[in-house]
């Protein structure tokens, strides 16, 4: 609950306590709404939205509630309205299946439109939406190369520096008296970059998971957590497996 | 079914056919007085229902009437028409089922009766459920998960059509849970399948049996239907005592620590002894503290539901041969298996409800007319007047089993999808069929129409869905599955019974290369979310050894050998009843009347005397509340006595409440007897000062915008949901082609919970889950009728320092975790000690 309530009463004035990083010599700052915005460069990231995910387990007969597109969508737009970026970049797994942006109620593309309009946008297509979005604003693309930095869906094993991908969800969990609390994250060592899952029926993967072996530099891996209003900066070795 | 009773009538029994006759001749028996009095009421055309003790023949009587009847109408001929059941067995375990069979079995045979019993469960293969379809048995012995797939099918009419007697076995556990909901559903298909059909139910004593009564028969506005009734009362008087003991009975805790070597001399003077505690943790503490001074070696066993399923039938077997000398066990043996000679039961901790103490020491000796022997050991001198109440209760026969109380929604669901996968529906009948369930009486139609729109679409405002629609409503208004995967789905996730996702428990040993092995042997499974709370490294106590936490490879938690002697105790879940609501007045009335106290041991009464000079001791109906002082911090202790769920959320009220009157209260600890708010202000001084109110401040409208406020925010309704949408189908637990485990779900029951919440809070499955909460989890009917009591009897004590009576809530402080709400606060904490703001440039 918590985001989705943050994310409606969040307004453009009302600053949120962010992490603040360099990534292969960019400067970025982690917005507890899930956003990664680089001002030098005026681009917001944004990652796995899986947008109609409802929808798309609606039509295998589970009838999740169809009100996750529009939750997503009403944190995307305070996150947008928090930065108000040049161009908005979607990494990937835009859409929980291809068919996703085809059957969007229109509604919700209305809402993307708007949040679009003024800006450049660019959707970077994933795994789970491989052949890009129908019938909305922006463009679409395998990868992006912009400044030092690259943008992709998938993190790759050996990425040159600079790489900002999605794709795998972290989440880190910390230990306080026999209590743990896990949350999605942020997860970089200066070198690279993996976003945490935007979507608000996304869940996450621990930063300790096989899946992320050989990723990162663990000495100065930094797990940016997603609280309810701030983020948390958690050194790889303090955190729990 | 083996012994012969005194009460029998004198006059023959005419009812019975020379088989039978024979047959209790040759065995020198005679037939009971109840068993013929069901045969003859049933005969009569009754529903009926019989309330008897351990030991009475209950089975026998409730099968009577089906093999008079079948043995009466003889084989039927082989070339005859299509015949269906004859009777429905429904037992709540899959093991009584099996246990049935064959006792039902032997006199059967004995009599040479034309009769065809099978059993049908999880555990049946396929190809036999197959033929039983084909070419049913005359009895079938089942569980209602299986009837809930049974009347689900295309075939149920015609299998159910002849079906004459429904017999329930012990129906008063059944009735009470989720899974008796769904029952109650089935029963009222089978009686529109078969509108002759009578249902015989089978229980233990409780505390109303007008409920059950009503239960086992139809309900229509106007009609006051209802089963006939016999009860067996005698027996002998069990003899129950309280463990004396020379060492000091400690004021908190539940581990009962001080009695082992009582415990263990009383299990060296009896042949078997059954141990019963209240959870599985304490099932292994103490398991573990009685092998360590067991220098007799006598044969001690553990038992208890997270168990490896190959252990627990080894203890059961051994157990039934006599081959142990004791068995600590929690509720899985509170239901009827033959588990063979149990001289006597020891309750270790309070048994929170009378009726449950009653159904435990009804396991000792087997036999009706010879005394069981109890002992209670009370873990701290709360529970030493409770197991006194208990006591007391079990003497004049008094009962608090819980009510049978409403029909759950998600449950419904559940049935509204089974009915369409059987056969298109008419609403108009299935609404009428429904509400004849007497959980279902109170059903209003508008509500019904929401779960039929549940189960199409998913119910919701922004109708987005009708194209993917589950069921669909033909032309003739019949409402009928979309397409044949729907049944498929429903047939894979059917039944109430949801595990929370749990992990196998695998030991392994480190190879030479210090490298884990594999294949070691399984021990049982634990609750994940206890194993994600574990770094390697930790130890724990499980299925009776120390083990070391190695790690979680695919879905199984590795475990190694641990060697130190002071484990973590195990947190993971199992059972805690909270006090009954029964014993509680019990426990009040005690305490408010001194000449009670004489029966107490003495240090129990010195502590109450001790209180009485220091503070006081509340009167019956009075609520007792006191302030004090101690350390840098102010408390206030409510000696409420309701059970520990009704206090912890009184606990979660009361804080936002002192918080709005600016009493910055900290945190509140919750026992069963009573609970403990601190804070940094003198909340005494404030309650003196009028400013707030304490009459105020317990004023019942804390259950109106408090209690919603808070539920809106809560993280405890979370785990309710979870439950509610599985059984109500909107998540599947097993999909068709995915098997998977609750680990593996893709969707996370909590996030769909966040969503729903915060975007259509009137959602008919949100109305589910809190109506589910409202009863079991935060117990807000009982605090609600708790609030009415105590209206004008308030007693504010304000002390200069800590009071006897409050001892005991005051030393659970810090061992209770925090609830998910300060989950933030702790994060934060966390982050300012653990980790620098190191990436600031």
């Amino acid at each position: 609950m918590h985001r989705i309530a943050h994310a409606i009463s969040a307004l453009p004035d009302n600053p949120a306590l962010s992490a603040r990083t360099v990534i292969n010599g960019v400067a970025a700052v982690c917005d507890p709404l899930g956003g990664l915005y680089l001002p030098d460069l005026d681009i917001l990231v944004v990652s796995d939205l899986h947008l109609e995910k409802g929808s798309a387990f609606a039509r295998r007969g589970m009838m999740l509630p169809p009100y996750d597109t529009l939750a997503t969508l009403r944190i995307l737009d305070a996150v947008i309205s928090r930065h108000n970026p040049k161009t908005v970049i979607s990494l990937g797994d835009n859409f929980h299946d291809r068919v996703g942006s085809a059957l969007m109620p229109e509604l919700f593309r209305g809402m993307i439109e708007t949040m679009a309009r003024g800006r450049e946008w660019v959707w970077i297509n994933g795994n789970h939406d491989p052949d890009g979005t129908v019938a909305l604003p922006g463009s679409c693309a395998d990868e992006l190369h912009h400044a030092s930095l690259i943008f992709r869906h998938e993190p790759s094993l050996n990425a040159s520096a600079g790489e900002i991908a999605g794709h795998l969800h972290p989440s880190a969990t910390v230990r306080r008296r026999e209590k743990y609390m896990r949350r999605a994250c942020f997860a970089t060592d200066g070198k690279r970059l993996i976003m945490p899952a935007f979507g608000v029926t996304t869940g996450g993967l621990d930063l300790r998971h096989q899946a992320m072996r050989g990723l990162f530099d663990h000495q100065s891996l930094v797990a940016h957590m997603l609280g309810r209003d701030r983020i948390y900066s958690v050194r790889f070795a303090n955190l729990l497996g | 079914m083996n012994q012969i009773d005194s009460a029998t009538r004198a006059e023959p029994p005419l009812l019975l056919p020379p088989p039978f006759l024979r047959w209790f001749a040759d065995k020198g028996w005679q037939p009971r007085a109840h068993q013929l009095e069901l045969l003859s009421r049933v005969e009569g055309g009754e529903s009926m229902l019989l309330i008897a003790p351990t030991g009475a023949g209950k089975t026998l009587a409730g099968f009577l009437p089906s093999l008079v009847s079948l043995t009466q109408r003889g084989k039927v001929p082989p070339g005859s028409a299509f015949t269906g059941i004859h009777t429905l067995y429904i037992s709540p375990l899959k093991a009584l089922a099996v246990d049935i069979e064959r006792n039902l079995m032997k006199p059967v045979g004995d009599m040479g009766l034309p009769v065809r019993i099978e059993n049908r469960t999880g555990d049946t293969p396929a190809s036999k459920r197959q033929r039983q379809k084909l070419n049913p048995p005359d009895i079938l012995l089942t569980t209602p998960e299986q009837v809930a797939l049974l009347l689900a099918n295309g075939e149920a009419e015609r299998f159910f059509r002849d079906l004459k007697y429904v017999v329930l076995d012990e129906l008063h556990s059944l009735v009470t849970s989720k899974r008796g909901h769904l029952l109650s559903l089935g029963l009222a298909r089978l009686r529109r399948l078969a509108p002759k059909m009578q249902a015989i139910g089978l229980s233990a004593t409780v505390a109303d049996p007008m409920d059950l009564q009503r239960w086992l028969a139809p309900q229509r506005p106007g009609e006051n239907n209802h089963a006939g009734l016999i009860t067996v009362t005698g027996g002998a008087r069990p003899e129950i005592s309280i463990l004396s003991t020379e060492e000091r009975v400690p004021w908190a805790g539940h581990s009962a620590a001080y009695a082992i070597s009582d415990i263990y001399k009383a299990i060296g003077g009896q042949k078997t002894t059954l141990l019963f505690v209240n959870t599985r943790s304490q099932a292994e503490r103490v398991f573990q503290e009685l092998w360590t001074i067991n220098d007799d070696n006598l044969a001690i066993a553990l038992h208890h539901g997270s168990l490896d399923v190959g252990q627990r039938r080894k203890v059961e077997a051994a157990m039934s041969e006599n081959r142990l000398r004791a068995v600590v066990a929690t509720s899985t043996l509170d239901l009827g298996i033959d588990w063979g000679d149990v001289d006597m039961v020891i309750h270790v901790g309070a048994p929170k409800g009378a009726s449950r103490l009653a159904q435990r020491i009804g396991r000792a000796n087997h036999r009706m007319d010879e005394p069981s022997r109890a002992i209670l050991v009370p873990a701290n001198r709360f529970e030493v007047m409770e197991c006194q109440a208990a006591l007391d209760a079990n003497y004049i026969g008094a009962q608090d089993t819980p009510p049978v109380g409403k029909g759950a929604l998600d449950v419904l669901a559940q049935h509204v999808l089974g009915m369409a996968c059987a056969a298109p529906f008419d609403p108009l009948a299935l609404y009428a069929e429904i509400t004849s369930a007497a959980p279902y009486s109170y059903l209003t139609w508008e509500t019904f129409e929401r779960i039929v729109d549940f189960v199409a679409t998913g119910g919701y405002a922004l109708r987005s869905y009708e194209r993917y629609a589950k069921i669909r409503k033909t032309p003739e208004g019949f409402w009928r599955v979309s397409n044949p995967m729907v049944a498929q789905q429903y047939r894979l996730n059917v039944g109430t019974i949801i595990e929370s996702p749990m992990l196998n428990v695998r030991m392994v040993k480190h190879n030479a290369r210090g490298a884990l092995g594999r294949g070691g042997m399984p021990l049982g499974k634990v609750e994940e979310y206890f194993i994600e709370m574990l770094s390697p490294g930790d130890t724990f106590l499980f299925s009776g050894k120390v083990l070391r936490f190695e790690g979680i490879r695919e879905s199984e938690c590795l475990v190694s050998q641990g060697y130190k002697l002071d484990p973590k105790v195990p947190s993971y879940n199992g059972g805690k009843f909270p006090l009954s609501t029964y014993l509680a007045s019990q426990v009040r009335k005690m305490l408010a009347d001194p000449s009670r106290h004489a029966t107490l041991p003495e240090q129990v009464r010195d502590w109450l005397s001790l209180q009485k000079d220091i503070s006081m001791l509340p009167k019956e109906d009075e609520l007792l509340i006191e302030t004090f002082p101690r350390g840098s911090r102010h408390y206030m202790v409510i000696y409420a006595f309701e059970g520990r769920l009704a206090h912890q959320t009184l606990g979660m009220l009361l804080t936002r409440r002192l918080d709005r009157a600016g009493l910055k209260p900290l945190g509140f600890v919750a026992t069963d007897y009573s609970l403990a708010v601190w804070g940094l202000d003198d909340m005494g001084e404030a309650f003196k000062a009028g400013s707030p109110r304490l009459a105020d401040l317990f004023d019942e409208d804390m259950l109106g915008d408090d209690l919603e406020a808070w539920l809106n925010e809560s993280f405890l309704l979370k785990r309710t949901f979870r439950n509610c949408a599985v059984i109500a189908g909107l998540i599947d637990q097993r999909h068709p082609g995915k098997e998977k485990s609750g680990r593996q779900v893709t969707v996370s029951a909590d996030l769909i919970y966040d969503v729903l919440r915060s975007h259509e809070p009137d959602h008919i499955l949100l109305e589910a889950t809190r109506n589910d909460a409202s009863t079991g989890l935060l117990e807000i009917e009982r605090l609600g009728d708790m609030l009415t009591r105590i209206k004008g009897h308030i007693t504010h004590r304000p002390l200069d320092r800590i009071s006897p009576l409050a001892v005991p809530v005051m030393l659970e402080i810090g061992k209770v975790p925090v609830g998910g709400e300060a989950q933030d606060f702790l994060l934060a904490e966390a982050a300012d000690e653990l980790f620098e703001d190191v990436v600031r440039h």
